[in-house]
């Protein structure tokens, strides 16, 4: 590990101050960061312990919450409201990590981690346009059955490892910033870019810029919303693939429905043409596997991973007839 | 600068770079937490953090400033074994035992999580009390890897001891 200095901020300003030079990385629970900096794809030069800032969960006017950077996972995922209001949350984030890691990340943190391509964790010997940006990827011709099958580039077809943010992105969550140039807010599907040419920058944040807070709108039919990750072992692994979803049935038709998808892209997909192909129609399995065609349309898989666009289907399927069943 | 490990004030490190984990044993010679892969993948360097479960190899000692640390060697008593290290010999819940602290610190922390009511991702229904069933305790513990294959008698050991405890 590079050397560095540790300091902790006692509030937002403080933070912004401490965490403005070009060597700062901020710190939540350190369970992605620390690792990196063990293998020195990060070297950062000061380390901004944001721990102490907000770690509230409150609930809005008009039935949403606001989420303090600072949660950690467990005390999201526990939360009563969020239980009840928006499971699919609790499920996703109930579905990574250990209970152990969950215990130290904090919400920020989770948005804000790293692929987990091996290529880009290997300093030593593999070329990664995400760690060294002109190197080359070693994983396009390599071993990529964990990598994404959806809007990848010839520079990068790393995944975002995250669960929590298929929720996020599902439930149209609001990220909360603060800057230089003081506080504004994005769209969680904004967050997190594809790769395209830069696959360096993960995401839209500016230098320097803190995230604070992540706002869930409200969404009453959310209460009919579930998390389903598949992976290579039943707990403890990275999702292969995972679907995200909150159905709501006016009889035998979907009145409406959210859709993220996991393990297939840069960034947490939000599942656009599947929902269009759904709203309106029968709740039926057949409009549930055309929903998940039209959504893979576009889908360019590698040597591989082509499995995925078949595991993605069938998820979406059960999952999409686990909450009709539940809805109805 | 000061946390406590085990009732005893320890002065944290001055280098920041420190681990929790490097900071117990190379520090302070408390050798029960275990280095397995140093990534966060195995859970054999579990420690509680006021009663929390965390990886102490993820961890950076700096952070946790002002905390109480517990670690395999706080457990026991001065005359008899916690009733977890007890079940574990009882239940052959180990070979080799290099996963053994983790496992044992991972389930005490597991127990209260259980008891205030944390769903898991096998949990049917969120909103429920928990009832810490086989497969309840197979994904809640499954951040602790054990590659001699003792799972099954971990699993008995826990369930005896905190099963119980955990559905009062």
């Amino acid at each position: 590990m590079t050397p560095f200095t540790y300091v902790r901020a006692g509030d937002i300003a403080d933070a912004l101050r401490l965490g403005a030079g070009s060597a700062a990385a901020y710190l939540g629970g350190g369970t992605n960061l620390v690792d990196l900096m063990r293998e020195t794809v990060a070297r950062p030069g000061t380390l901004v312990d944001v721990t102490g800032l907000s770690d509230t969960i409150e609930e809005t006017d008009g039935g949403g919450m606001l989420i303090g950077a600072a949660v950690r996972n467990t005390s999201l995922a526990e939360h009563r409201a969020v239980r009840t209001r928006y499971p699919v949350l609790t499920r996703a984030i109930l579905a990574g990590a250990s209970a152990q890691i969950r215990n130290m990340a904090t919400v920020g943190g989770n948005l804000l981690q790293r692929t987990r391509c091996s290529y880009f964790y290997d300093t030593e010997g593999s070329r990664c346009n995400k760690r060294a940006p002109g190197a080359g990827c070693d994983a396009i011709e390599g071993f990529n059955r964990n990598h994404a099958i959806l809007g990848a580039s010839v520079m990068c077809v790393a995944t975002h490892p995250s669960d929590m943010c298929v929720a996020l992105a599902a439930l149209d969550a609001i990220v909360h910033l603060r800057g230089r140039h003081g506080a504004r807010t994005l769209p969680f599907t904004e967050l997190h870019r594809l790769p395209v040419d830069h696959p360096e920058i993960d995401t839209m944040l500016e230098p320097g810029e803190l995230i604070t807070a992540v706002e869930l709108p409200p969404l009453p039919f959310a209460k009919t919303s579930t998390y389903r990750k598949v992976r290579d072992r039943a707990s403890y692994a990275f999702a292969l693939v995972s679907v995200a979803a909150a159905v709501q049935l006016d009889g035998d038709r979907i009145e409406d429905v959210r859709i993220a998808l996991g393990g297939v892209a840069h960034k947490p997909w939000r599942a656009l043409k599947a929902e269009a192909a759904l709203r309106n129609g029968p709740a039926t399995k057949e409009a549930f596997r055309a929903a998940a065609i039209s959504e893979l349309a576009a889908a360019n898989p590698l040597r591989d991973n082509s499995f995925k666009i078949e595991l993605v289907t069938r998820t979406l399927i059960a999952v999409l007839c686990d909450l009709a069943g539940a809805a109805a | 600068m000061s946390m406590n490990v085990n009732g005893a004030t320890a002065k944290l490190p001055t280098d920041a770079r420190v681990s929790l984990l490097d900071f117990l044993r190379d520090h302070l010679q408390l050798y029960g937490s275990k280095k397995g892969c140093d990534q966060g993948a195995c859970g054999a360097c579990t420690v509680l953090v006021d009663g929390e479960r965390i990886l102490s190899c993820l961890a950076l000692a700096v952070q946790y400033e002002g905390r109480k640390i517990t670690t395999v060697e706080g457990l026991a008593d001065a005359n008899a074994l916690h009733p977890l290290q007890q079940a574990f010999i009882d239940h052959d819940g180990f070979q080799c035992g290099y996963c053994t602290p983790g496992q044992i610190c991972s389930a005490i922390g597991m127990a209260a999580e259980a008891k205030r009511g944390v769903p898991s991702y096998v949990s049917g229904d969120l909103a429920a009390d928990v009832i810490l069933t086989r497969e309840e305790l197979q994904e809640r513990m499954s951040g602790n890897l054990c590659r001699c294959g003792a799972h099954n008698g971990i699993i008995e050991a826990i369930r005896e001891t905190m099963a119980d405890e955990a559905a009062e």
